[in-house]
């Protein structure tokens, strides 16, 4: 038996503790948000928080859960940050077909939360370990800041 | 009545029961004849209190095409988007014609026909109003929905005039009058995509998210090696754990875009089918795939080039003047195979029996699958029923249905209905890989200095000697349509490797090929390669010769001239001044029915790494942009890619491929991405597609760039960084 909490609410899980996160919370719980892309933490499709921190579910042991409070996008807009970035995230169409973004904004969330006025390069850094096959980049790296009440303009050398 | 028929009246009634009264429908029953030869009012229905959903025919890969068609039949029904629901349609391609992503093509052959078809409604409620208004229908005036007949005062809103309307005849649709383009209101502006909400809140929406009773999860292991046959395995061990319901061989039709032989595990949860093949240890006959390296075909390529190939394209004399020529310059390019990658991997749901198939799948060409489920299982194509979910990345790879047939197949098998999902290692071990291809390219400089002719012998991939899917060097070379001498020329490898279509197929590889050694040619000439691509494309222009002979692909030189010249101002191209590892590189191509120029500004570090730092792209693709929202991601998407495909590369050992996840092929990610600066010229043509156009020249331009920063020529991909490497 596994204690944890998801999105605010308690579950006590009756499953294989080497089961990832990931399946769990798409397959045992329902919440498809949280996207399978690689399986080996190379794509970030699969982000979620666990206490506040970001991580790949998807090479995550359901164990190491035990006790800590798991959000993801489906509870992402209960923080201040996640509810600016999914604020624009609409009113810009950031997505293409949207299937990474739950990974990008559970990622730009957990900077946002650390880091509340990102430069070019604290976003490059953050965001590189999820991969937008459609490559939507200019316009995360433009909702990140326009989250963040700052100049959407990239600054990096040109 | 077949399963389409059931599941269309289920919509209609829940439709009825949202919207407070379905009154034109989307032609069931004894309409649907009708609508079929009509081909309209399948797009729209309205219900009581105005509210119109529109039904979206093709799929959505994230190219945007659910929230564009859908805008130019509202554009033409005068309603407002806001009052606009969109629906997916059901698969039926005699009733929608062709339902495909693919070849950048949903815009120019739907353009036309979405206009007719809200044109055609909106004649249709126009005559109702008449009669409930007591007016002519030409003293009539619509505004947002609502039909007003001013010299009376008197009004009526679509709601209240669809029951009315959809008991009229359909008028033919080449005959409705449509909007000046001057007074569009809703193609045009930029609108967010209709499911964005449905994504941001982590709704099902996706083929991988599918859900329904009775569903166990499937994986479906096949052999590393294309082609290999199953002779034994651990099948009973793997029987024997945690929530493995069945497992079973399922043998291969031998058809290469169809079934291949496999162990199908299906299980109550996908992890425990994963787990299960984990530990799955199978010997294949592997036989088939001996020799298939990239080494050997590297050895064959070297062979075949010696040779004169098969001439594919010929005018002029173009060995005569070559032999002649004052100077020639000569190079040898080369493109690795390289893969899709689509972050979704591939899926599918499926309720099969050996009568009946009904699927739910993430592709880019539905009624393909339809066609090779029957094929491939014997099912006749009215008993199969694929509906589309969105599709989390195409790429051309979903274009492609093996998963639909390995998923039908297995449901068949265990009698319950089955979720396949691939791991990202089925994905890359079984992609229809974008071939690899070589080129020994020649061009004759005559006494004068001008580009006299102009040859190319590409080696390419098949089967039985012509090239396989995605495989062909098509003559879209920008020097075939400006040289007077010329010749193509071709010799095919025969591979097992499955090739398949890329974004831009062909075009990805031969823009790379012909754009930089025509960026060769102008600097042997000393001439900028910008000004030399305008004095090329001018001399057509002068000759009175404005497009190439092939009405296919309508090569238009004024088109050319007019994004060349616009791209030379946005870029800064003349007043930029190389400095030390920085440099600028121009190209263009013509595909897909786009016009693309392209420059990018590359900067080369002492150790050979390099990085994009602005591209700056100029596109022609007709009168206007359906949805700039949309448009202007398709070619900052494109462009990345195409920077990506500059890096990738998928070599193989015995007939199977070397690499195996994501750690082995590099993506694009945050930090490699430049700035990028679009420009639409809007041009007096028909709209055409934007999934693919705007790919093809950034290849090239990025290569001519590394050129002009280091002096190094890139000829093979993927790029090598040591070349770059300068002494410090």
């Amino acid at each position: 038996m596994i204690s944890l909490k998801i999105n605010g609410k308690p579950h006590t899980l009756d499953l294989p503790e080497d089961m990832p996160v990931l399946w769990v919370l798409r397959d045992e719980l329902g919440l498809t948000g949280t996207k399978f892309g690689c399986g080996i933490a190379q794509c970030g499709a699969c982000t979620v928080h666990i206490d506040g921190v970001p991580v790949r579910s998807c090479v995550t042991p359901l164990s190491v859960a035990e006790g800590t409070e798991i959000t993801t996008l489906e509870g992402v807009s209960e923080t201040a940050a996640g509810q600016a970035l999914l604020k624009v995230w609409a009113e810009d169409d950031v997505m293409q077909c949207g299937y990474c973004q739950s990974g990008q904004i559970m990622a730009a969330t957990a900077l946002l939360m650390e880091n509340p006025a990102p430069t070019d390069a604290d976003i490059d850094m953050a965001m590189d370990g999820n991969i937008c096959r459609c490559a939507t980049y200019t316009r995360i790296r433009a909702g990140i800041k326009r989250a963040a009440g700052l100049s959407p303009a990239d600054t990096r050398e040109a | 009545m077949t399963k389409v028929m059931m599941s269309r009246r289920l919509f209609l009634s829940s439709a009825t029961l949202a919207g407070g009264g379905l009154l034109m429908g989307f032609g069931a029953t004894a309409k649907e004849a009708q609508a079929a030869s009509a081909n309209m009012t399948q797009y729209v229905a309205i219900s009581s209190d105005g509210k119109v959903t529109i039904r979206a025919k093709n799929p959505e890969i994230g190219q945007g095409i659910k929230t564009s068609l859908p805008m130019i039949v509202a554009e033409e029904m005068d309603i407002d988007w806001t009052q606009v629901k969109v629906v997916t349609a059901p698969v039926n391609e005699k009733l929608y014609g062709g339902q495909i992503a693919g070849g950048s093509t949903s815009i120019p052959t739907n353009y036309e026909p979405m206009r007719r078809a809200g044109a055609a409604v909106r004649f249709m409620l126009l005559q109702a109003a008449a009669v409930k208004l007591s007016a002519p229908v030409e003293a009539l005036e619509v505004v947002s929905g609502v039909v007003h007949h001013r010299a009376s005062g008197k009004q009526a809103h679509y709601g209240e005039l669809a029951q009315a309307a959809s008991e009229l005849t359909v008028p033919d649709p080449a005959s409705v009058t449509l909007k000046d383009p001057k007074d569009f209101k809703i193609i045009g502006t930029s609108q967010g995509g209709v499911d964005s909400a449905r994504v941001l809140a982590g709704e099902p929406v996706f083929g991988i998210d599918t859900l329904i009773p009775g569903m166990k999860y499937a994986l479906y292991r096949k052999p590393p090696v294309f082609g290999a046959k199953f002779l034994s395995g651990n099948l009973d061990a793997i029987r024997a754990l945690p929530g493995i319901t069945q497992v079973f061989v399922l043998k291969g039709t031998g058809n290469i875009q169809g079934l291949q032989d496999g162990v199908a595990i299906v299980a109550d949860k996908w992890w425990q089918a994963k787990t299960a093949a984990d530990q799955l240890e199978v010997q294949w006959d592997e036989a088939i795939g001996k020799g298939h390296d990239t080494e050997t075909y590297r050895t064959q390529a070297d062979t075949l080039l010696k040779g004169t190939g098969e001439s594919l394209q010929s005018k002029g004399k173009a060995a005569d003047v070559l032999a002649n020529a004052a100077t020639v310059v000569s190079a040898r390019y080369e493109v690795p195979f390289i893969p899709h990658l689509a972050l979704e991997p591939q899926n599918c749901t499926a309720k099969a029996t050996s009568e009946q198939i009904e699927i739910w799948a993430p592709t880019q060409a539905p009624g393909w699958g339809i066609r090779l489920l029957a094929k491939e299982l014997n099912v006749p194509e009215n008993k199969i029923t694929v509906h589309m979910t969105r599709v989390g990345g195409g790429f051309g790879r979903r274009l492609e249905n093996d998963y639909m047939v390995e998923a039908a197949a297995i449901s068949q098998k265990a009698g319950v209905p089955i979720k396949l999902l691939w791991t990202r290692e089925d994905d890359l071990a079984y992609d229809f890989f974008r071939p690899g291809n070589l080129h020994d390219l020649k061009a004759a400089i005559d006494d004068q200095g001008r580009l006299s002719a102009y040859t190319a012998h590409g080696v390419t991939y098949g089967r039985d000697g012509k090239p396989s899917a995605g495989a062909n060097i098509s003559p879209h070379a920008f020097a075939s349509g400006v040289v007077e001498h010329f010749e193509l020329r071709q010799s095919v490898i025969e591979t097992t490797i499955p090739t398949g279509y890329l974004r831009a197929p062909s075009s990805n590889a031969l823009a790379f090929v012909h754009e930089c050694f025509l960026d060769e040619i102008a600097h042997a000439l000393k001439k900028d390669p910008l000004a030399f691509r305008l004095e090329l494309v001018d001399a057509q222009l002068a000759s009175g010769a404005p497009q190439s002979s092939d009405s296919r692909n309508p090569y238009d030189f004024r088109r050319i001239k007019e994004i060349l010249e616009t791209l030379r101002t946005r870029s800064g191209w003349a007043d930029f001044k190389a400095s030390d590892g920085i440099g600028l590189g121009v190209a263009t191509y013509f595909s897909h029915r786009g016009y693309f120029a392209e420059v990018a500004k590359v900067k080369v570090a002492p150790d050979g790494s390099w990085r994009v730092l602005q591209v700056w792209a100029v596109g022609d693709v007709g009168s206007v942009i359906i949805n700039p929202f949309g448009a202007y991601n398709q070619v900052e998407g494109s462009i990345i890619d195409g920077i990506g495909q500059l890096k990738q590369c998928i070599t193989f050992e015995n007939g199977r491929a070397v690499q195996t996840n994501l750690h082995e092929v590099p993506l694009m990610r945050m930090s490699d991405t430049p700035k990028i600066d679009t420009h639409f010229i809007l041009s007096d043509n028909p709209p055409t597609g934007l999934g693919e156009p705007a790919l093809p020249p950034v290849l090239p331009a990025v290569c001519n760039a590394i050129f002009a920063a280091t002096g190094v020529r890139i000829r093979t991909l993927p790029i090598e960084e040591s070349l770059l490497a300068r002494p410090s």
